[in-house]
């Protein structure tokens, strides 16, 4: 089999692992022999026809695989060209790839194959070969192989800047059905293993300036979305214990892709839950770096996300007694929570402030997009000239601009609402009874 | 303290050339209404100083501005002159004076307009250059690797450190066409050439076949399913794509005409 085809089947069949980031560790070659950097920022050096970024050969060593989990394209009983890298093979293509700049490292996984502990063996020789034969300083990422002994994780996590193991999917539940061969602990434990292993590295290169560093750019996972029924309550609050109990560095959120009919899947033709995935991403953003608890975003009675409008959004409209917030005054954490004000333009607030006194146009300077924030804030007390405050009004500026027009192609705007229930995205319902409607848009104008 | 004139400076082109203007400016005590570089005839309707440059009297700013103003500034104006506005000479002399009568404190003020005119440009340059440690691609020609850009802003020294540190042990050329000039390093020494033409070999045989590699695995990765050229066009703005090998026709694909690329017209990869 030639190269191109076995990259075709190798690139293909690990392209539905959605993390593909390079950040994470600065490293400059400086005066060493050898080939390489790594820039803590990542750099993505293309974007795929789905726009989704390609910063490193994402590839599998083997897509030949003894497990059969039923969500995963690359299952033992499906009936697809399987292909396998030698190591050599693959150091060659990253190093001649990344000498073009068409990437910033390797992302190796693979398929199970005879045992886990020779699947981890075979990554770490590949590895290890870039590392040591062609002094390779770029970034690799790999993945642990769940069920492998951990002195062999070890090895590979001092080759590899980040690894991770994948969770799969948010509950046991979904584990026992769709994926037989792995369960909740065979993924948790190589987990807390390697947040122990980095923890205790963090001591050891402070004692010794030449401790080997493990996988210094950290830890990270991936969940299908949508293959199962949890909610998006659940899964949020999954990701933020892991963030926490793991001291992840990302959660991946994937939407799943139907690969062949399964009877516990969605069928063959299903769209992939592209808006869900992305509120996922939303909210993991909020929880990461805008201070946000998962049970603020959404709670037992609020399990699934609002298609219309981002959970920012969505959090502000239903926490009327937070807001209007001064611009010239507020802290720091709250300037982050209003609609329209992100990490980037709050910090410029906070500086620009200690000089002057803020009014509207001097925002849009700065930054924020005033037509959401405009409903949120005082500069000095005062409210933005000209401000109408109606419901459909405040919804419409609040909304993305694709979510407007699908909207108006549906002739869906008249019974808007703020809270528009999240099961109903295709018949809005009419006013619902929350009496607080109105009061929220009084609270708002500060008319209450 | 400065009165605007109808005047247009004119001066070098050189940063040493600028910093010369910032001292004349002083000394009049005036604002001109443009600064441009080298003569420029249509100009003939308003007053035009030629503005020398002086080594002595350049220093003498260049020293004041990290003592006076703060050691960020001096970064910022020097990143400010490799923009490609129009008025930038202009804004940056107005920058400075600015910053010579409040001081460091200047940094702080985003939300005055020379400022923020000012940093606006130095973003867009600072965001074309990350543009570039990205798109860059190289071509081996015989163990030298060389590459052309077309950028708005004159990046070169803003990505030099970051490309010879990553490919501290190859010799290798970086060409921008856009401003004639290039990164080449060579025996690991690095230089910047100005004025000079350079144009891209034929690729050879093993060249051709990593970046048939390249496009068949950029192509394998999109999953159909989620296609999505707008995405990928705000990521990757259009202007960059000529001179990526992803999107990039050649001889050997022509040949190979198995294998479908996504060429400058997007279209849906085979599954």
């Amino acid at each position: 089999m030639d190269m191109f085809e076995k990259l075709k089947i190798l690139g293909e069949s690990a392209k539905y692992d959605a993390s593909c980031t390079s950040s994470g560790v600065d490293r400059r070659g400086g005066t060493s022999d050898g080939i390489g950097s790594a820039s803590s920022c990542g750099i993505c050096h293309s974007f795929s026809a789905d726009g989704r970024c390609i910063s490193l050969l994402k590839i599998l060593m083997t897509n030949y695989c003894l497990f059969d989990c039923k969500y995963c394209v690359n299952r033992r009983s499906n009936d697809v060209p399987r292909a396998r890298f030698t190591p050599d093979e693959i150091a060659d293509l990253t190093i001649n790839f990344y000498r073009r700049n068409y990437i910033e490292g390797l992302f190796l996984s693979s398929g199970i194959i005879q045992s886990p502990d020779y699947t981890c063996e075979q990554l770490i020789e590949a590895v290890s070969l870039l590392r040591n034969k062609y002094k390779f300083y770029g970034y690799i990422h790999a993945k642990a192989i769940p069920g492998a002994d951990p002195e062999l994780i070890n090895r590979l996590g001092v080759l590899a800047d980040r690894i991770s193991v994948n969770i799969e999917l948010p509950s046991q539940k979904s584990l026992n059905a769709l994926a037989p061969d792995k369960s909740k602990s065979s993924i948790l434990l190589p987990m807390g293993h390697i947040t122990n292993r980095i923890k205790q590295n963090s001591y050891e290169i402070v004692k010794y300036k030449s401790a080997p560093k493990f996988a210094p750019a950290g830890q990270s996972t991936q969940m299908i979305i949508g293959a199962t029924p949890d909610t998006d309550f659940q899964i949020l609050r999954l990701s933020e214990a892991m963030y926490g109990k793991y001291s992840l560095k990302r959660v991946f959120y994937s939407a799943y892709v139907p690969v062949g009919d399964q009877k516990l899947l969605p069928p063959a033709g299903t769209k992939p839950p592209l808006l869900r995935e992305h509120r996922l991403y939303q909210a993991d953003w909020l929880l990461r770096f805008y201070g946000f608890k998962a049970e603020e975003i959404l709670d037992e009675q609020h399990q699934e996300f609002n298609p219309l409008l981002d959970p920012k959004c969505n959090w502000a409209l239903h926490h009327p007694e937070c807001f209007p917030v001064e611009i010239n005054r507020a802290p720091y954490e709250m300037l982050l929570r209003v609609p329209g004000i992100g990490v980037k333009s709050a910090q410029k607030i906070v500086t620009a402030r200690r000089q002057t006194k803020l009014d509207y146009p001097d925002l849009r300077k700065l930054g924020v997009v005033l037509k959401r924030a405009n409903y949120f804030i005082l500069c000095s007390g005062k409210r933005a000239e000209g401000l109408i405050v109606t419901e459909t009004g405040i919804m419409r500026q609040l909304m993305s601009a694709s979510t407007v027009k699908e909207l108006e192609q549906k002739g869906g705007f008249e019974q808007l609402s703020f809270f528009a229930q999240e099961n109903n995205v295709d018949k809005f319902p009419a006013l619902p009874s929350l009496p607080s409607v109105e009061d929220t848009v009084k609270c708002l104008t500060g008319e209450m | 303290m400065f009165n605007g004139r109808d005047v247009v400076y004119c001066y070098d082109g050189s940063f040493d050339g600028l910093l010369c203007c910032v001292f004349e400016s002083f000394v009049r005590r005036e604002t001109p209404i443009g600064i441009t570089a080298g003569a420029q005839e249509q100009l003939t309707l308003t007053e035009v100083l030629d503005v020398p440059t002086d080594p002595e009297k350049a220093a003498r700013v260049g020293l004041a501005i990290p003592k006076k103003i703060s050691p960020r500034t001096e970064e910022l104006v020097k990143i400010a002159f490799l923009t490609f506005g129009e008025d930038k000479d202009l804004l940056i002399l107005k920058y400075l004076q600015k910053g010579f009568s409040v001081g460091g404190r200047i940094e702080d003020m985003l939300a005055d307009d020379t400022v923020n005119a000012l940093y606006r440009a130095i973003q867009h340059c600072t965001t074309e250059a990350q543009r570039m440690k990205q798109f860059i691609r190289f071509s081996d020609f015989d163990g030298y690797l060389a590459a052309v850009i077309e950028p708005k802003n004159k990046v070169i020294p803003l990505i030099a450190d970051h490309f010879t540190d990553r490919y501290r042990n190859e010799n290798f050329l970086i060409y921008d066409e856009t401003h004639r000039m290039a990164l080449v390093y060579h025996s690991n020494r690095a230089e910047i050439a100005e004025n000079i033409y350079f144009e891209m070999p034929d690729a050879g045989a093993e060249e051709e076949r990593y970046r048939e590699l390249w496009k068949s695995f950029y192509d394998a990765i999109a999953i159909k399913e989620r296609y999505n050229p707008r995405c990928r066009m705000n990521m990757m703005p259009k202007r960059y794509w000529k001179h990526m090998t992803e999107f990039s026709e050649n001889e050997f694909a022509k040949k190979k005409s198995g294998t479908e690329t996504i060429g400058v017209k997007p279209s849906l990869p085979r599954n």
